[in-house]
């Protein structure tokens, strides 16, 4: 079992600060929703952990097995095992999802050695037929003039070919419709064991019926300001972000 | 005799460090047995013309090129003021072990024969091609086309074994396309060539593989002047590949061709350059062809690295339905200007021409795009479609587009586009987060740029494209 522990992160973009504080362990095998308004620092936290240049940790640690990651260049961190799923992905003209994951893949093998291209292959279309992916896919350029649910599940391929130890998932089901949805749900579902940790980000609970979490937590204002178990997402489902707003401004 | 040094001089005068250019990066000290000297004169053109023994026409057209060359401006008002650096009397003109190059590779000496094969010459004439012309400094060490092909009556040799064995058709095409007076460089080139390609196809022949020329300089302060020709008759096919390295030396190096093609009726030639030039070259190099009726030219063209190119190729269209294209893709890094672009002269009607130009920006470099087409009023059914996109790498790169279309009359059809793009932050940390390091990213982004006209490269030729912008840009970022 491996962890990532985020420790008192606080992490600020220009002279803001959006993340005030977080601390949060997840471990492989766990699925941790974290919850709340939009601009309360969800996306700014994963984008900190991933090692976005722009968004600067000012305090705190984030550790995998105890280990320090934020000496590490973001493509370090990602070799290590950290995945994104980007809310909104950037499009790579002219080089198709084929390649960039065989590079992507090429990047995390030991110097002088090849990736096998039919095995490759073999394994990306086996992940593509999961996630209902036609095979001509695989030519088009990343991203490039994609549907937003072709974005979502291209992210979602790209995670179940790299295969990390923990995925970040940045509002993965904005701009899905409910057919979409699914079969991106589906896919995470597939994904989900014993060696995969995953951090859901998400406005709303929708998603968490078809991911069901392990964990969840509210964040508002860049602190977790509750944790509970998925019957909290109901409940904020029925009631609301101010019920613990209010909860959090009277503590 | 020799040993090898890898020159390791890259931040002594050199405003270009980091950059890998281990490709090409090696010298063998020589001892050269025909030294024409340092600097430029009568007598430099009289040395040159005695040692290759030539015929008084041919001495006689150097001489006047001369004249030219001296009479003639620089074209720094409307290049780059860097040319200006340039000093004739500082470049050696013609450095040779012998005018007859070697049939096979174990007559080669030993120094030039291994130069080659670091560059993978001898590799890749085994593996695809039907001929191969190996020049070392200013004469080809070796030269060789498979008996299958010369049986086809195909001619492939240097240009001075063709003035001496093939006059009769050398002397009817040669100079023909681009005249002595073209600009000042191809004065230089006419005055001092030496070395380049001939090839003669004879009509309805199509060689099947391609024929390649490799242009290696190894002296310091030298200036290399091939001069190709290249002849395809009546309804034959042709596919010419040439490929460029020099050392990297702290002085200029000059690399200043001529290269002329004629396609006659029904015939197509495709022209393929990957050069490689190491940051101290000069490289002014004037190309164009002439295409007759129902005649295909296709010019595709690499630049990477070198101080400042200057190559517009072009194809004057010159008989009815004659078809030309020029692909280029130009990669412009720190201390570097890549100045190319297309000349699309139409001369007859319903001809037509492509003009696809890519141009990639590292950090200070200069990519500017030159472009003319020309469609005079008297013509109809003219076609020109142009395309130039440019993609800047860091904010301080910089491109420059100078479109010179000129169409007169109603019956001709005319397009341009040209777009500028840059790679996005954003871009970079999406594949960084894959697992991709910056100088990864950075090469994935520029190949992707360019994949469209890479794909239509012969393949051994795209693999290589792609290998020479991964170590560019490995080198360019941080």
């Amino acid at each position: 079992m491996s962890s990532l522990e985020i420790k008192n992160l606080h992490v600020s973009t220009g002279d803001k600060e959006i993340v005030k504080g977080v601390t949060l362990t997840i471990n492989t095998g766990e699925i941790h929703a974290v919850m709340g308004p939009n601009g309360t620092g969800k996306s700014t936290m994963a984008k900190a952990i991933a090692g976005h240049p722009d968004y600067i940790i000012t305090e705190g640690d984030v550790l995998i097995d105890g280990k320090s990651i934020l000496e590490k260049e973001s493509d370090e961190r990602a070799r290590e095992g950290i995945f994104l799923a980007f809310q909104y992905p950037s499009e790579i003209p002219g080089v198709s999802i084929a390649n960039f994951l065989r590079a992507a893949i090429q990047a995390r093998m030991a110097e002088g050695e090849e990736i096998d291209a039919s095995a490759y292959y073999k394994r990306l279309y086996q992940k593509m037929d999961l996630l209902k992916i036609d095979r001509k896919f695989t030519a088009r350029a990343v991203n490039e003039g994609f549907s937003g649910g072709e974005k979502k599940r291209s992210e979602i391929l790209q995670m179940a070919m790299l295969e990390p130890r923990f995925a970040l998932m940045d509002e993965t089901d904005s701009g899905l419709d409910i057919d979409a949805l699914r079969i991106v749900s589906d896919g995470v579902n597939s994904l989900r064991g014993p060696n995969l940790g995953i951090l859901l980000i998400t406005h709303y609970q929708r998603l968490l019926s078809y991911i069901v979490p392990d964990h969840v937590h509210v964040m508002i204002d860049g602190r977790i300001v509750k944790s509970g178990d998925k019957s909290l997402a109901l409940e904020l489902e029925a009631r609301g972000y101010d019920w613990v707003k209010h909860e959090f401004a009277n503590a | 005799m020799s040993e090898i040094t890898d020159t390791l001089q890259t931040s002594v005068d050199n405003p270009v460090s980091g950059i890998d250019q281990s490709n090409g990066n090696f010298k063998y000290d020589m001892t050269y047995d025909f030294d024409a000297g340092t600097g430029l004169n009568e007598r430099t053109v009289d040395y040159i013309s005695a040692v290759k023994k030539e015929a008084p026409w041919i001495h006689e057209f150097r001489q006047k090129a001369l004249k030219t060359f001296l009479a003639k401006p620089l074209p720094t008002h409307w290049a780059s003021k860097d040319l200006e650096t340039l000093n004739f009397d500082k470049i050696r003109y013609y450095l040779s072990q012998g005018q007859k190059p070697k049939r096979t590779w174990d007559e080669v000496p030993a120094d030039i024969k291994r130069t080659f094969e670091r560059l993978g010459v001898p590799e890749q004439e085994r593996k695809f091609l039907a001929g191969v012309e190996a020049q070392f400094d200013s004469e080809a060490a070796y030269s060789n086309i498979k008996e299958a092909v010369s049986k086809q009556g195909v001619i492939f040799m240097n240009s001075t074994e063709a003035l001496r064995e093939h006059p009769e058709i050398f002397r009817k095409f040669f100079g023909k396309v681009i005249p002595t007076s073209d600009n000042k460089f191809s004065a230089l080139n006419s005055a001092v060539f030496s070395g380049g390609s001939f090839i003669y196809v004879p009509p309805g022949v199509k060689v099947s593989h391609p024929l390649q020329a490799y242009f290696r300089i190894n002296a310091e302060n030298f200036g290399q002047f091939e001069r190709t020709l290249i002849i395809c008759d009546e309804g034959s096919e042709l596919t010419y590949m040439e490929g460029c390295t020099a050392p990297k030396f702290s002085t200029a190096t000059l690399h200043s061709a001529v290269v002329e093609l004629v396609a006659l009726k029904g015939a197509k030639i495709q022209y393929i350059t990957v050069q490689n030039w190491s940051s101290n070259v000069f490289n002014l190099v004037t190309k164009r062809g002439l295409a007759h009726e129902e005649a295909e030219i296709k010019w595709i063209d690499c630049n990477i690295g070198s101080r400042l190119t200057m190559k517009y190729p072009g194809v004057v269209l010159k008989g009815r339905k004659a078809r030309g294209e020029v692909i280029s893709i130009a990669l412009a890094n720190d201390g570097q200007h890549q100045d190319t672009g297309a000349k699309m002269i139409h001369a007859a009607d319903e001809t037509t021409s492509t003009v696809v130009s890519k141009s990639i920006s590292v950090g200070q470099g200069r990519a500017t795009y030159r472009g003319v087409v020309h469609i005079p009023r008297h013509l109809k059914g003219c076609k020109n479609n142009t395309e130039c996109d440019a993609l800047l790498i860091n904010t301080n790169s910089r491109t420059d587009t100078y479109p010179a279309i000129t169409v007169r009359g109603d019956r001709h059809a005319v397009q341009h586009e040209a777009s500028v793009s840059k790679v996005s932050a954003e871009q970079i940390f999406y594949m960084q987060q894959r697992g991709l390091t910056e100088g990864q990213a950075m090469s994935l982004s520029v190949n992707g740029f360019i994949n469209d006209l890479a794909r239509q490269f012969p393949m051994e030729y795209s693999v290589e494209l792609k290998r020479l912008i991964d170590l560019e840009m490995e080198g360019s970022v941080g």
